[in-house]
């Protein structure tokens, strides 16, 4: 059995009264990639932000490569080895592209001095590296001088600079052309190749199917499904469960029902 | 020296070949001299604001301006106005405001005159003072971090507050300090040499150290990064509070070097001491180039801006005008310097 990267055990999360994530318990193995589906306010962006270790869990236990870890926080979740892309891709606008890239974790020599040249190989390298090269831009330009898709794709090269375990990309193909998003395709069956692990949150479930391997459904603060790529037919199958979840009585008219209930565990 | 301000993309990186791209990716730039103009173009515009003042002061009375004394006048002062512009570029730069500068020079200078009134080796008083800046600065980045309050409002509350303390204790006397001319400190301070006041010296080689700090240091990195995207720093594991809270602690530090400074010059120590400073340095970091909504900035800039402000005083009146203009040439120069910055620098959000 893979080994397993992380692992969410009934993870609570309340606002005050309200419970944004009511007991979720979620895993990603080694190299696989995991999709997390579900409508708005189902509770993935909590999710994302206690697995990124910006948010604590009011309650609940990760455990990281199958040991619980205390005083989990943004640093620690990065040296467990996970990178997030954040729907609003966390960049600083007015800085550089070397600068995003090397957020939190400059490379520095003598007395905390930046070491300059060397982030500029590196950063050179991971542009390359994910495709997303040009002759317009270099690793000095300003990122909000950056469309839409190149700006993911200094969110991404800052994600795969420590050579991440998981990868969590949050909405990544969202408000993105088709050539950008065949492209972020295209990075996450590398990252697959590789051996590491992607969490590919999306709205649009026909490219969450597209890519992931198994998929967990999101509903309300609790997990409705969990489900492997190979007993769902097809995203038709997994819109039909999401609407049966979302509205149990069915909505005239809207579908046939029923059928993908049964695989619901 | 100061780093990637503004490579220019309206113009494409000219490689000559495709295969060198890598290679030729360190500058947005085919010229060193125009990568050089584009990455200062804030401080340059600074420096261009402070060469056409001056030369329509000295169009204006030529012959003032080759007097020695003019400049000696000003680089005495100027040095202790640049201790505190350069920590509050980085403050402006972090997104955030201090006003409690004046009241930290006068505290800090006033336990440096305690010290040395006291009768112990002024090296030991600068020390005692700067410990002292330290602590008031963060006291005051922590109200405002961890108190969670503007920096805007909580730091004209903690001038007030600590310049009323001294007050209060003081009662409005003053402390000669007649034996610190002859002290070694007062030597390597605040004498001259060659007829140049010597704290210059030490206020350029504060401005390059922090000009390094600013541009080639983690801290002055992440300076930059939480003054530009809070939220996006805290998601990649940077203590965003941390890096708030030392950015007050380093005008602390700036402000009581700036505080003993002034009191090395005059002998004397002033309850009001630092009093005077808010508006000019203020208005030196704006006019340098740095902008107000945080993430960027220029120290250099901050630097030339300081320069800027200092002459306006002497320079109207060597001029041949009267005080009375001063107000105005340093509103003036204020307006035009923005304007000037405003079309030289665009904003990204």
């Amino acid at each position: 059995m893979a080994e397993r990267i992380i692992e969410l055990r009934d993870i609570k999360k309340s606002y005050g009264q309200v419970y944004a994530l009511g007991g979720v318990n979620l895993s990603v193995d080694r190299g696989e990639v995991v999709g997390l589906i579900g409508d708005n306010g189902a509770g993935k962006s909590t999710l994302i932000k206690i697995l990124s270790g910006v948010v604590r869990p009011t309650s609940g236990d990760i455990l990281v490569r199958g040991k619980p870890v205390t005083g989990w926080s943004a640093a620690r979740s990065r040296d467990a080895g996970i990178e997030t892309v954040f729907q609003d891709r966390a960049l600083a606008v007015q800085q550089t592209i070397v600068r995003n890239i090397f957020m939190g974790r400059e490379l520095t020599g003598f007395m905390g001095f930046l070491k300059v040249e060397k982030e500029i190989q590196e950063a050179s390298r991971l542009m390359r590296e994910i495709g997303f090269t040009s002759k317009v831009f270099t690793p000095h330009s300003i990122v909000g001088q950056l469309s839409g898709g190149e700006r993911q794709g200094v969110a991404i090269a800052r994600a795969i600079y420590k050579q991440a375990e998981l990868i969590i990309l949050d909405e990544p193909t969202t408000a993105l052309s088709l050539t950008e998003t065949a492209k972020v395709f295209h990075f996450v069956r590398q990252v697959r190749a590789s051996g590491r692990s992607i969490l590919f949150i999306g709205h649009n479930i026909h490219h969450v199917f597209d890519i992931a391997d198994r998929f967990v459904v999101l509903d309300r603060g609790k997990v409705a499904l969990t489900t492997d790529r190979s007993e769902v037919k097809s995203a038709e199958d997994l819109i039909n469960f999401m609407e049966d979840v979302a509205h149990p009585g069915g909505l005239p008219g809207l579908h046939d029902g029923g059928e993908t209930e049964q695989r619901a565990r | 020296m100061s780093k990637a301000m503004e490579p220019d993309l309206q113009s494409p990186f000219s490689g000559s070949s495709g295969d060198t791209v890598g290679k030729e990716w360190r500058h947005p730039s085919d010229h060193w001299l125009r990568g050089f103009v584009l990455d200062n173009r804030a401080s340059l515009g600074t420096l261009g604001v402070f060469i056409v003042m001056m030369a329509v002061f000295m169009i204006a009375n030529p012959t003032v301006f080759t007097t020695w004394y003019l400049y000696s006048s000003v680089l005495t002062t100027l040095p202790v106005a640049l201790f505190v512009v350069v920590p509050l570029v980085f403050v402006v730069t972090c997104g955030e405001i201090d006003l409690s500068f004046p009241a930290t020079m006068g505290f800090a200078s006033w336990v440096f005159a305690l010290v040395v009134q006291a009768g112990y080796d002024p090296f030991l008083g600068i020390a005692a003072a700067v410990i002292t800046g330290m602590l008031l600065g963060f006291l005051v980045g922590s109200l405002v971090v961890y108190g969670g309050l503007s920096s805007l409002i909580a730091t004209l509350g903690m001038n007030f507050l600590l310049r009323g303390l001294i007050q209060i204790i003081n009662e409005g006397k003053s402390m000669a300090l007649t034996g610190l001319a002859n002290s070694p400190a007062y030597k390597i301070f605040s004498s001259q040499i060659l007829g140049i006041p010597v704290q210059i010296f030490w206020a350029i080689a504060f401005v390059v150290l922090s000009a390094m700090l600013y541009n080639r240091h983690r801290f002055g990195a992440q300076v930059k990064v939480v003054g530009d995207n809070p939220d996006s720093a805290q998601q990649m594991g940077i203590d965003v509070k941390r890096v708030r809270v030392k950015v007050f602690v380093f005008v602390g530090i700036g402000a009581a070097i700036a505080g003993t400074f002034s009191v090395m010059i005059n002998f004397t120590w002033w309850p009001t001491a630092g009093d005077g400073y808010l508006l000019p340095v203020l208005a030196s970091v704006f006019v340098g180039g740095t902008p107000t909504w945080g993430g960027i900035g220029t120290v250099v800039g901050g630097a030339i801006g300081a320069v800027t402000v200092s002459f306006i005083q002497t320079g109207v009146v060597a001029a041949g005008l009267s005080g009375f203009y001063v107000q105005f040439f340093n509103g003036l120069i204020i307006i035009l310097s923005l304007l000037g910055h405003k079309w030289n620098q665009a904003r990204y959000r």
